[in-house]
């Protein structure tokens, strides 16, 4: 019989940042059609973003309690200090990802309404995949925020590089999908139950003897491992990234090298902390840690020994963002260390939002170099521009250091938590791979430095002003900044996100 | 553990004055370039005085820190702003206040382009390299050690020489090649520091280095022999890159070289002493035992370093080149002097880093100003300077015979004392003594090589003729700047016991650790 779940259960306020921006992308939708000037929509999007991202600190800070704390929606979605965080994280993503966004459509001609409500609903889907108590939350989740993704990168048309990076992106995204949603099938098989609570239960339960449940469950979580490692770009999963990144506009590279992570990695750690430790901790499943291990280890050196070839800013930081992955793979793999759980999943979060600040703003600085044509996003075209453009360079000198991971920089500040959740989980030999492969990436980070004030101008990069382009620098610099200097803010934020919720 | 927060000491105001003097160069439109450089002279002249002030508070019966100044920063890990000073590290500070002034009067007329930047890097590195000898917490210590690559990584970069080199067949800046060769592999050294700060500061529950310090020592964290001698090595190699400690000095020729000549000053006034600084700090006080069992490795690549750096400056043609290879010949010495592991060695050690400070600060301010005359730093290009240039080469002789260790100058106390203790020291042997005391003679051999190259003989050069010497008239930044140097070599020379006696307390602390049945022990 059906049974009508009550308020409590529901505890629909819980939700309140994920139910707003939803409502706020879908009246977008609707207004598209009538306000001719596309300029208006991105005042509005900008507007809703602004209003959730107030909902959602006040949530995160413990400020304002929505609804109650824990499950909502008969649990399928999880109202935690976790999800609170990767709510802001999104929010600030798609905040800034609207400010950079703004001046680049309307001088390149892409200034289309849907653009704005795409990036939100994108940003939904990254806060539901942080939120999901359920697989089948994750794989819509996902879905949610991919999809608009794959349109947004192929918004040029009919440029052939957006087209290319637009069907790249989808099939290759659609295959990773279908990785997942098999995976969450074999897991289903195995334990009967698609909550992660749930699944936990089962799962601990299984006998040592009945291998064949074992077994459907390694194989299932590896699935999952494969899909979501698509998402975030993990080796041997990559190969899509450079050519999707350097085709897409840079704005939506900007946007969608930080967003696709956020929720990527948020679930990620859901599915290993949450639902599946088992998995990860269980005697016979070495091959298992190992293996999450050892992606880690491939996605750092791989994404930074080929970061130094690139000659194109855009791939370049395209290469960069899959070793940053790998930085938070080494969290997702000390998450997998019995103990050490709460505090990697911590660190994860403080990384992805250093990241978040430093990434975007990185791309920022492309996107004020870049032609109208899409062309000028080469290495040598910033040279000089240290004497000509003195407050960019300085914006890109501090998002380059801290992408290096220089102290006083919100990079400095995620890698030094996620390395020391690696050394509480004993994981010395990828901490070492982290920190050596940071001092290869220090290459050609400081490559663009002295591109940038050590080399005689190349060129004039010169055009109107861009107050809100200008506006995402500074708020991006400052953020990489405080975030650096002041840690302490993040730490609080995070200190009450916890995973491991049977202990 | 918890700490007490505390008042604001006269540490913090040293370690953040030179900040202040960013204002102005970020805010005030309207300076001129002779204002910028006025502005930031008297930061760093302010700066100093606190110092003095510092020193002047400072009680030097109080073997332990002081002037301290806590204050929470990440409470959640541990992490504190702690700062304070013991009888070593006051002495760094000074030197590096002391450096500053000089090194903003040696930019005084040959840095012409970006001025603002370029003292806004000064003032900065300045905070930064304060910050590495006051931080009494390891987050902090990192911090700061780390962001001091990056102004000196700018200064080589934008400021440096001209010249061009060849870097796997494609022509290339050498200034580049330098700063980017300075900036990875310092930063590969010092990386896993991190890892051994982590460590550290996971398992003692704080990252602060007097509690550390103090639960290595009563036992509450004990340290298994293969942990310790890992630890120990993820801070040394940081330090010995630093150092740089032969064989890892490749990048100081380079960086020296093509460093405008403040950044030469600072380099080798106050930077390389963060290495050896540090395995004052951390290696001997925290991992003595490891200390005791790799002190003999480690005085036989100073004693390397000693001979090696000696043989290749006798080898040089250019004369900046000449004193940025005697720089690892003498810090060879320092770190001989600190692995003889005794008190002697010790206080031999902290001097002697003061001293080369003020000797190699001031050969590498001579050889700028040579430059500037003549934009030349090959040997072969002067001869008979003293003719021309008399009251210059008068302080050149003075410095000279300071970096070779002439009795009653600076150079000679602080290796006399070094020799002193290595010979006496139970954990290496007295050959490493004997091999260091062949290194004195050699430094004597190369520096006067040179001064008789450069200034002794005739004027037989063309350009020589016309060069114009120093006077308070035309050129008093110059002489302001030599003057301190040349004072402190006599005073230090002259007076040794009182620097001697204020950093005593702290080394007799420090060198308990190494009594003899500790030694016997290991």
């Amino acid at each position: 019989m059906l049974q009508i779940p009550s308020q409590d259960e529901l505890n629909i306020l819980a939700a309140l940042p994920v139910i707003l921006l939803s409502l706020i992308a879908s009246l977008l939708l609707v207004a598209d059609r009538f306000i001719p000037n596309k300029r208006n929509i991105a005042w509005l999007a900008l507007a809703g973003v602004l209003l959730t991202l107030g909902v959602a600190v006040l949530q995160a800070g413990q400020v304002v309690e929505f609804g109650n704390e824990g499950l909502a929606f008969s649990g399928m979605f999880v109202a935690d200090q976790f999800s609170y965080v990767v709510n802001v994280v999104a929010l600030l993503a798609a905040l800034i990802g609207i400010l950079v966004s703004f001046e680049y459509l309307e001088r390149t001609q892409l200034d289309r309404g849907e653009y704005y409500v795409l990036l939100l609903f994108s940003a939904v889907g990254a806060m539901f995949m942080g939120a999901s108590g359920n697989l089948v939350m994750i794989f819509i989740g996902l879905e949610l925020l991919s999809i608009p993704l794959y349109i947004l990168s192929g918004i040029r048309r009919p440029q052939e590089e957006s087209e290319e990076s637009a069907m790249k992106y989808f099939l290759l995204g659609a295959f990773a999908s279908a990785f997942l949603v098999y995976g969450i099938a074999l897991v289903f098989g195995a334990t009967g139950s698609l909550d992660l609570n749930e699944i936990f239960l089962a799962a601990s339960d299984l006998s040592a003897a009945d291998a064949s449940a074992q077994y459907l469950l390694l194989i299932g979580a590896g699935l999952i491992l494969v899909g979501l490692g698509f998402k975030v770009a993990a080796v041997p999963f990559h190969m899509w990234t450079p050519d999707v990144y350097q085709g897409a506009p840079t704005p939506v590279t900007a946007y969608m090298s930080v967003v696709a992570k956020v929720g990527g990695f948020a679930a990620l750690l859901r599915v290993m902390v949450t639902g599946l430790p088992v998995v990860l901790e269980g005697t016979n499943n070495v091959l298992w840690l190992d293996s999450v291990q050892f992606i880690a280890g491939i996605t750092l050196i791989l994404g930074n020994v080929v970061a130094i070839m690139q000659s194109d800013l855009k791939r370049m930081l395209a290469y960069s963002s899959i070793a940053h992955g790998g930085y938070m793979l080494i969290a997702v793999a000390a998450a997998g260390i019995e103990g050490v759980g709460n505090l990697a999943a911590q660190a994860a979060l403080i990384y992805l939002a250093a990241y978040t600040f430093t990434n975007i703003g990185a791309f920022a600085c492309v996107v004020a170099i870049e032609k109208d044509d899409t062309t000028g996003t080469l290495m040598n075209d910033i040279k000089g521009l240290g004497t000509t453009h003195p407050r960019l360079a300085a914006a890109m000198t501090i998002f380059m250091l801290s992408l290096t991971g220089v102290p006083l920089t919100a990079g400095f500040i995620g890698k030094f938590f996620v390395f020391r959740a690696a050394m509480e989980a004993n994981l010395i030999p990828l901490a070492v791979i982290g920190v050596l492969t940071s001092v290869v990436s220090a290459f050609y980070y400081m490559r663009v430095v002295w591109n940038m004030y050590f080399e005689a101008p190349a060129r004039e990069v010169s055009r109107a002003r861009q107050p809100m382009l200008a506006g995402a620098l500074w708020l991006t610099a400052a953020g990489t900044l405080v975030l650096g200097i002041l840690p302490y803010i993040l730490e609080n934020l995070v200190r009450d996100a916890t995973l491991v919720l049977i202990p | 553990m918890e700490l007490q927060t505390t008042g604001v000491s006269i540490a913090s105001v040293v370690l953040f004055a030179p900040l202040v003097g960013l204002i102005p160069l970020l805010f005030f439109g309207r300076l001129s370039d002779q204002q910028v450089r006025i502005s930031t002279l008297i930061t760093t002249l302010v700066t100093f005085g606190f110092s003095l002030l510092m020193l002047g508070s400072f009680d030097s019966a109080d073997g332990g820190m002081q002037l301290e100044h806590i204050e929470e920063w990440i409470p959640g890990l541990g992490i504190y702003y702690h700062v304070g000073v013991d009888g070593i590290s006051i002495w760094l500070v000074m030197l590096t206040t002391l450096i500053m002034p000089i090194a903003v009067l040696a930019s005084w007329t040959s840095i012409t382009e970006r001025l603002r930047l370029y003292h806004g890097f000064l003032l900065m590195l300045e905070t930064a390299m304060l910050g590495v000898f006051l931080s009494l917490d390891l987050f902090m210590f990192y911090i700061f050690w780390e962001i001091s690559l990056v102004p000196m990584y700018f200064m080589i970069g934008i400021w440096g020489s001209k010249d061009k080199t060849n870097f796997f067949g494609r022509e290339m800046e050498a200034r580049i090649y330098a700063a980017v060769k300075f900036f990875l592999y310092t930063m590969a050294g010092s990386i896993l520091m991190l890892l051994a700060i982590l460590w550290l500061g996971n398992n003692a529950g704080t990252f602060d280095v007097t509690l550390i310090s103090q639960m290595l020592r009563d036992g509450t964290l004990l340290l298994d022999t293969d942990t310790e001698r890992l630890l120990f090595l993820g801070f040394f190699l940081a330090f010995a890159i630093k150092v740089p400690i032969w064989p890892l000095h490749s990048w100081l020729p380079d960086a020296h070289v093509q460093a405008p000549t403040a950044g030469s000053i600072i380099l080798a006034g106050v930077l390389l002493k963060l290495g050896t600084y540090g395995l004052v700090r951390f290696n001997l006080d925290f991992f003595p035992n490891a200390a005791i069992d790799f002190a003999p490795y480690i005085a036989a690549l100073a004693v390397i370093g000693i001979l090696y750096g000696a043989w290749v400056s006798y080898a040089q043609t250019d004369v900046k080149k000449l004193v940025a290879y005697s720089s690892v010949s003498h810090l060879g010495f320092v770190v001989l002097g600190i692995f003889a592991l005794n008190s002697t060695g010790v206080q031999g050690a902290v001097l002697q880093m003061v001293n080369h400070g003020i000797s190699t600060g001031g050969l590498f301010l001579l050889v700028g100003m040579l430059y500037e005359r003549r934009h030349t730093k090959a040997m072969n290009a002067f001869g008979g300077i003293w003719k021309v240039m008399p009251i210059y080469s008068g302080f050149a002789l003075v410095i000279t015979l300071s970096s070779m260790g002439l009795p009653g100058l600076n150079g000679f106390v602080g290796e006399f004392t070094i020799l002193l203790g290595s010979a006496n020291s139970e954990v290496i042997s007295i050959w490493y003594t004997v091999l260091a005391t062949i290194g004195v003679i050699l430094a004597a051999v190369y520096m006067l090589y040179m001064f008789n190259n450069v200034f002794m003989g005739s004027v037989d050069k063309e350009e020589n003729q016309e060069l114009e010497d120093l006077s308070w008239r035309r050129n008093w930044y110059e002489l302001s700047a030599l003057i301190p140097l040349v004072i402190l070599a006599f005073v230090i020379g002259l007076y040794p016991t009182v620097f001697f006696e204020l950093m005593d307390g702290a080394v007799s602390n420090l060198v308990s650790h190494f009594d003899a049945t500790l030694i016997a022990g290991r």
